[in-house]
């Protein structure tokens, strides 16, 4: 079986696919904060409301 | 290292993307969104109900990401004409650090994103007006109007001028006659700036052959139209006044930008075919940008006063 042919990223490649990563990276978590918090908005209240 | 970076670009194969963040980024019209954020926030800050401030932050997040998508869509779509444009020939596309798919996917995705998460967070009536914003620009104005009609800039600035209606929408769930007014002034404004504009930049127009005011009807009937759309910006901009949504201070600002608004288009009106300079285009195209961000900062101002005397004791 034959090593595949692989790429060797240039830095101009690795340093744009990092910075790339890293906004992925950051927008996930502002989603995830985001769907977090709204949630605590929304039901607590009216959790708390029911309970009592 | 992944097999699906296997290198077979040598080959005509797989490429290597360059593109950083921040070219992703300029792929959202940051300049023009910050225009949108900031009229999305009057309306949304100038309606009568209380939202929650965090519910709040997400809103005008999610009509800045739905902007910028919009904005993605249109570079994708208008890379052939920003090729040849000397004001968009460094956009991310016509230079090569994104590829036009690339562009496409990001805001698809971004478009999908926002209106879910303004849907989900705060309600459905600005998810749809969102999403319709984003269809407008992006398919109505970009994909039709603007390589087809001189009007283009005239019907395509309706998707401009739905930011504050949106933020109004996100606060109350509904539509009231206040938003509207704030829609009719940036829609009413959008005209004589962009042919201000589109007289200084017509040479750049016409190489793209994207059918501006000045290229198919002349500058002559552009200038006079600029005046036309100047009598109505002025009147229009003080109704939310006349009609006792403000108080004076807004009222009184709003007559003297108006005023400042005709006398500018007034000058444009009397520029000579021969001048090539165009300083007055050019001064009308730099005071419209200042009359919408001073009036749209009054009428804010104005909200967070009003609201602040009608609490007792403050």
């Amino acid at each position: 079986m034959t090593e595949p042919e692989l790429v060797t990223l240039t830095e101009a490649q690795k340093k744009a696919r990092r910075s790339r990563s890293v906004a992925i990276g950051v927008g996930l978590a502002v989603l995830v904060v985001i769907f977090y918090v709204t949630t605590i908005i929304k039901f607590v209240p009216s959790f708390l409301n029911g309970a009592s | 290292m992944a097999l699906a970076e296997k290198n077979i670009l040598n080959d005509g194969g797989i490429r290597m993307s360059e593109a950083t963040a921040g070219d992703f980024i300029a792929l959202l019209k940051p300049r023009v969104m910050s225009l949108v954020v900031f009229t999305a926030i009057v309306g949304l800050v100038a309606a009568p109900v209380s939202i929650n401030p965090f519910i709040a932050v997400v809103a005008i997040l999610a009509i800045a990401i739905g902007a910028g998508a919009s904005g993605a869509l249109n570079m994708w779509y208008d890379a052939d004409i920003d090729r040849v444009m000397t004001r968009t020939i460094k956009r991310p596309v016509p230079s090569g650090r994104v590829l036009p798919g690339e562009a496409l996917a990001f805001g698809l995705v971004l478009s999908v994103l926002s209106v879910m998460t303004i849907g989900l967070v705060v309600n459905w009536l600005s998810a749809a007006l969102l999403a319709f914003t984003i269809f407008f620009y992006a398919v109505v104005y970009t994909m039709w109007l603007k390589r087809w009609t001189p009007q283009n800039i005239v019907i395509g600035g309706a998707a401009g001028a739905f930011p504050p209606m949106i933020g109004w929408a996100a606060a109350t769930d509904s539509i009231g006659l206040e938003s509207i007014i704030l829609f009719l002034i940036i829609f009413l404004w959008t005209p004589p700036h962009f042919w201000a504009l589109a007289l200084f930049k017509s040479g750049d127009y016409e190489r793209a052959g994207i059918p501006m005011m000045p290229n198919v009807a002349g500058e002559a009937s552009t200038r006079r139209q600029i005046f036309a759309y100047s009598l109505l910006v002025a009147p229009v901009g003080a109704l939310p006044w006349f009609l006792g949504y403000t108080t004076p201070f807004y009222g009184i600002v709003s007559i003297l930008l108006g005023i400042g608004f005709v006398w500018y288009a007034l000058q444009v009106l009397r520029m000579p075919d021969s001048d090539r300079a165009m300083k007055p285009a050019k001064g009308l195209f730099g005071y419209s940008l200042l009359y919408l961000s001073v009036i749209f900062a009054a009428y804010l101002a104005d909200s967070i006063i009003e609201r602040a005397l009608a609490v007792p004791g403050v």
